[in-house]
Order: C-alpha cells, then structure tokens, then sequence
C-alpha cells in the first residue's frame, strides 16, 4: 500500500465535490458536496498521520468532524429558514442581495 | 521489495472499497433524484470509514459511522423531507454553470494530483515490517488510548473550543429555524 493511493483517492473526492458545490443549485446537494470535500480532508489527514507514524492525524480529523457537524447543523437550518420565507430552496433565486 | 511485504489483502479492499466510494460520489453530484443523492452520500460515508479502518485509525473510523452515518445523514434526509416541494422554476437540480464547474473540479484534481505525483510518487510505502528503508513505513494501529492521550494531553483547550463551537452552533440553528 502506497500513501499516494489515499492521496488520490482523497483528490478525486475533493474534486467532485467541488464540482458538486459550484454546479448543483439544491441548497442541500450542495451542503452533501461540502460533506464529500470534508470526508477528503479527513483521508488526507489520516493517511499522512499514519505515514508519520503520529496520532495528530486522528486528532485533527476528530476536530474537523466536529466542525462539519455543527457546519451542518447551521447550514440545514439556514436552508429550513430560507425554505419557510421564499418556498423555493433554489440556490440561483437567492439573489436578494444582488448588488 | 519482497513479495512477502505487498498487502494484497488491504491493496484489494482498498481497490474495492476507492471504487464504491468515487461511484457514488459521482451519483451524489450528478443524479436528479435529492434522495438518491443522499443514500448515495452515505455509501461514501462508510466507504471512508472502511479507508479509516485500513489506516488503522479505529477510534475515527467508529466517530465517523456514529456521527456521519448515524447523525449527519438522517439531518440530511430530514432537510430534504422537510424541504420537499418544487425547488424552484424548473425541476433540474443543477444551475447553468455545470461545464464551468467541470473544468474547475478537473483542474483542481488535476493540480492536486500532479503535485502528489511529484511529492510522493516514488516513495511512501506502508509495509507490515520495515527493513530499514527510509521510505518504508510500518502499517501500526493507532489506539484508541494514544489518541485520547494526544488530546488530552496536547489539545485540551483546542477540545473545550470545540464543545463551545457546538454548544454556539445548536443554539445558532435552534433559533434561526425556530418559527416566532
């Protein structure tokens, strides 16, 4: 097993995401693509804790699913709020605040 | 390299279980279905917790099922449920900008990729017992008792950051969403 096999899996995980962040308009879809570029970092960090033969990757990792947790928290309930005022979820009529 | 030191077994699983995962993390971004799209996040979800175990992260591994299949994926079929009705002038699920976004996400990956080759494309590897060989590295178990010893010892203030941020993002989401 090569680090680099986790490497690039990690890439290509990161790289659909950010395909699905920019191209999808569902407010949720694009909330799941954060998902698939988060669980990327997280590869990414263990396979370099376990390379270096330190436990920090672990620690790290703990810490960003933490994050993305409470990030998805706020984040589904922005999209309930948004669904409540505006009865759409569409990301391209969001633009209130078009300057 | 001797033969003797290829993992077959975790080369194999990896292939497997790297397949499932960039299969239907293709699914979540391309079908037109929110609900598919959400089964198929979490078949990536305990894919990673399947790379988490052959990294010998246990601890990680067992968080990301408790948290991510059991916690984070229900929120997502709830907000999908919840949000159930027509999501805007057309049913299309993506915006007009896909090719745009195509070539973002290929150059992304493509950059990430060929500095990983130039980084690590020639050394790097995990083997059961090391010989010696400065880019040979023993595949050990990180414990679940070194970890929480890590954390408790060096990032304890970071961790008491970490209950705060959650603490301030449910009352955050409790009262964006509350009705009044």
């Amino acid at each position: 097993m090569y680090l680099i096999q986790y490497l690039f899996l990690s890439a290509m995980l990161f790289g659909i995401g950010v395909y699905g962040a920019l191209a999808r308009k569902h407010a949720v879809l694009v909330l799941m693509s954060i998902e698939l570029i988060l669980t990327s970092v997280n590869i990414n960090f263990l396979a370099f804790g376990a390379f270096n033969e330190t436990t920090r990757g672990a620690v790290f990792a703990i810490f960003v699913i933490a994050v993305a947790a409470a990030e998805v928290g706020v984040g589904l309930a922005i999209v309930l709020l948004m669904y409540r005022n505006n009865k759409n979820i569409d990301l391209t009529e969001a633009d209130a605040m078009k300057g | 390299m001797i033969a003797a030191q290829i993992l077959v077994a975790q080369n194999i699983f990896f292939g497997v279980i790297a397949l499932a995962m960039l299969i239907a993390a293709a699914r979540v971004v391309t079908c037109q279905n929110v609900i598919h799209a959400a089964l198929n996040l979490m078949v990536v979800l305990a894919g990673a917790a399947g790379i988490f175990i052959l990294l010998g992260s246990e601890f990680i591994a067992v968080t990301q099922i408790l948290v991510y299949l059991g916690a984070i994926s229900v929120l997502f079929v709830f907000g999908v449920m919840l949000t159930r009705a027509p999501i805007g002038k057309s049913a299309d699920l993506d915006n007009s900008m896909r090719g745009i976004a195509g070539v973002v996400a290929l150059l992304v990956a493509g950059v990430f990729g060929w500095v990983i080759y130039k980084a690590y494309g020639t050394d790097a590897q995990f083997v059961l017992a090391p010989t010696g060989d400065p880019n040979e590295v023993a595949l050990t178990p990180q414990l679940t008792r070194e970890v929480g010893i890590d954390i408790f010892a060096n990032f304890l203030i970071p961790l008491q950051m970490i209950a705060v941020l959650l603490l301030a993002a449910l009352v955050g989401a409790v009262t964006i969403a509350r009705k009044d």
